[in-house]
């Protein structure tokens, strides 16, 4: 029973880190329609900073600083912020497809200088050790995770009705407004790439504060971990659960991260270990195919963007009843 | 020196063919096609599962293979262009109807990673050799030495180029696929059955992306993540020669594979592959039309 209660916990704890992403993401794709197909990349500075300013000193790499945990998870968030800014101030002004070139770009960079640059980063060995919060507390494996797991729980919270109130104010309403129409949104005096990039450095900052959240959890970092499937699992959650929908991005979450589990687990009890390597690949297939087909069939994922009507808008009955019926209500 | 630059443009024959129909997908489909990289893996492996049925024929003079293996290339040519239309017909035609363009996009990263996969799936990942006899070397000017395979490579390339450009200006299809890329509702109105160009637009950008991953597989070695690493540099070389410019993207390919094989003078060599993203990042900032771009 504690063998089902331990895995559940660390789950959830997984669930929730992605959640953290997928919640970034949403705010740069389900707002404000910026195609990041480099959600490692940020994910992956956020990892390395909390790991080279919190964990032991390293024999070979750089580390040591013995920072606190909060001062860690900040600085993830400040340097992530930076390198969303050095990457949207030169292509948001682009065409959009040419941002998901660029991003894709530089987490292929990043990931590169993770597995090379081994004096800052470890190389591919990575980085281990990497300490965790209240760690000291608790002696029991179980109950630290426990504890791990209500933190993670809070910052979810905490980002959830932060990006909801965000999205919500004027600033949320100019975003979508973008999204939806820009001359319309730049004739009424408000500068797109100002806003777009406000957008997009909050999601990576977000982003990256998951590569802390998670660092800290998995105790360890390395190259691998930041591969593009990463990204793509990350923009399968939030097609899944809904583009534009805060509580789609965690549902997709927790449901695509099942079900990725849930399929890895099936593969390993089925194959053969020489069959392994083919068992993965089968896992990327069934996520692929789920994303393609909820791309064909319901492309505003499970919970949809809620249509929002202005309060003072003068709208009919019919476009109050085609909007709730949009909603499915 | 001399022989970086033999390198680069044996690179630059399998950049070129695959940002050829990297190009002709972003200027007649308006969008950047992820899975493109992928059509060249394909290529290669169709190529190397028929090597298996049909050889690779008698060795002709100094090259590794014979008449058979150039049977081979163009079966698996018309392989990925069928599965290049397979995969539009499944996916793209779906989204294109859906007012949201954007998904596209997102849904051709999810293709690239599934056909990558399904790569994995059948053939392992292990990387692969088409020939099993070692090509050996000559020197054709002091201090380069190449292959009569990688001869054989860019001389193709530059047959399929030729080709390409006469088609594009002497025939009926080439002139349509041209009208359709500059103004789609214009080419519709004339008469032109937009949705046989696209097919045909698939033919070629598949053919082509087929044969540029043979050549990778002739010249460095097939595996699954050959047209994943491939990707970034065709969209560099479609950049770098200006967007839905055929001639932009053969002369990018062969820009950005002389840089990434030159840049080992000052760079490390496992930051190779970032050389071409630097080289289009440059590009979007200071000029973002390309050098071969239609001007405003």
């Amino acid at each position: 029973m504690s063998g089902l209660a331990s895995y559940l916990v660390f789950f959830l704890i997984q669930a929730l880190i992605y959640s953290v992403v997928a919640l970034g993401l949403n705010l740069q794709w389900g707002y404000t329609g910026l195609f990041n197909i480099g959600v490692a990349g940020f994910f992956l500075i956020g990892s390395y900073t909390f790991a080279i300013l919190c964990g032991p000193p390293y024999a070979t790499h750089l580390g040591g600083f013995g920072l606190p945990w909060t001062v860690g998870v900040l600085a993830a968030i400040a340097l992530s912020a930076i390198g969303g800014l050095i990457v949207g101030i030169p292509t948001l002004r682009l065409r959009e497809d040419y941002l998901a070139i660029a991003t894709i770009g530089i987490a292929v960079t990043l990931q590169l200088v993770a597995l090379n640059a081994r004096t800052l980063t470890g190389g591919s060995r990575g980085a281990e050790s990497i300490p965790r919060p209240f760690a000291h507390l608790v002696s029991s494996n179980l109950w630290n995770n426990v504890v791990y797991m209500l933190l993670m729980l809070l910052v979810v919270i905490v980002i959830y009705f932060a990006l909801e109130a965000m999205v919500r104010s004027p600033w949320g309403r100019v975003l979508k407004a973008i999204r939806e129409d820009e001359p319309a949104a730049s004739s009424l005096g408000k500068n797109p790439f100002t806003f777009r990039l406000q957008a997009f450095v909050i999601g990576c900052a977000i982003m990256g504060l998951g590569g802390a959240l998670n660092a800290s959890f998995v105790g360890f970092t390395a190259p691998t971990d930041f591969l593009p499937i990463f990204t793509f699992e990350i923009w399968a959650m939030l097609i899944v659960g809904g583009s534009g929908n805060n509580r789609g991005a965690v549902l997709g979450s927790v449901l695509v991260w099942g079900l990725w589990t849930g399929t890895g687990s099936l593969t390993q009890a089925i194959l053969p270990s020489s069959l392994q390597v083919k068992g993965g690949a089968v896992q990327v297939i069934i996520i692929g195919l789920v994303l393609m087909l909820m791309l064909v069939l319901r492309p505003r994922g499970l919970m949809g963007e809620e249509a929002v009507v202005s309060r003072d808008a003068d709208v009919g009955g019919d476009v109050a009843a085609a909007a709730s019926l949009q909603e499915g209500r | 020196m001399g022989q970086y630059i033999a390198d680069g443009i044996i690179l630059g024959a399998t950049l070129s063919l695959g940002a050829i129909g990297l190009t002709l997908t972003f200027k007649i489909l308006r969008f950047a096609n992820f899975a493109h990289g992928e059509l060249l893996t394909f290529g290669a492996y169709f190529a190397l599962a028929l090597t298996t049925v049909l050889g690779v024929g008698a060795p002709l003079g100094t090259l590794t293979f014979g008449w058979g293996f150039l049977l081979v290339i163009v079966l698996a040519a018309v392989f990925t262009a069928v599965l290049a239309i397979v995969v539009d017909f499944l996916v793209y035609r779906v989204l294109r109807r859906s007012d949201i363009v954007a998904t596209i996009v997102i849904a051709s990263f999810g293709a690239s990673l599934m056909l990558r996969n399904i790569v994995v799936f059948i053939w392992g990942n292990q990387p692969e050799y088409y020939f099993h006899t070692i090509a050996i070397a000559k020197p054709i000017l002091p201090g380069v030495r190449v292959t009569t395979d990688e001869i054989f490579v860019v001389a193709l390339a530059a047959v399929l180029m030729v080709a390409l450009h006469l088609f594009l200006t002497r025939t009926r299809a080439g002139k349509a696929m041209r009208a359709v890329s500059d103004n789609a509702l214009l080419a519709q109105v004339t008469g032109i059955n937009v949705q046989s160009i696209i097919r045909l637009m698939w033919v070629v950008g598949g053919t082509l992306a087929a044969i540029g991953g043979i050549f990778y597989g002739i010249t460095v070695q097939v595996g699954p993540n050959m047209g994943f690493n491939l990707i970034l540099p065709m969209f560099a070389a479609a950049i770098l020669g200006g967007i839905g410019s055929v001639y932009g993207a053969v002369l990018g390919g062969m820009v950005i594979g002389l840089a990434e094989s030159v840049s080992v003078f000052w760079i490390d060599p496992a930051y190779k592959p970032a050389v071409a993203f630097l080289l289009m990042f440059v590009m979007l900032l200071v000029y973002p039309g390309g050098l071969l771009g239609e001007r405003a």
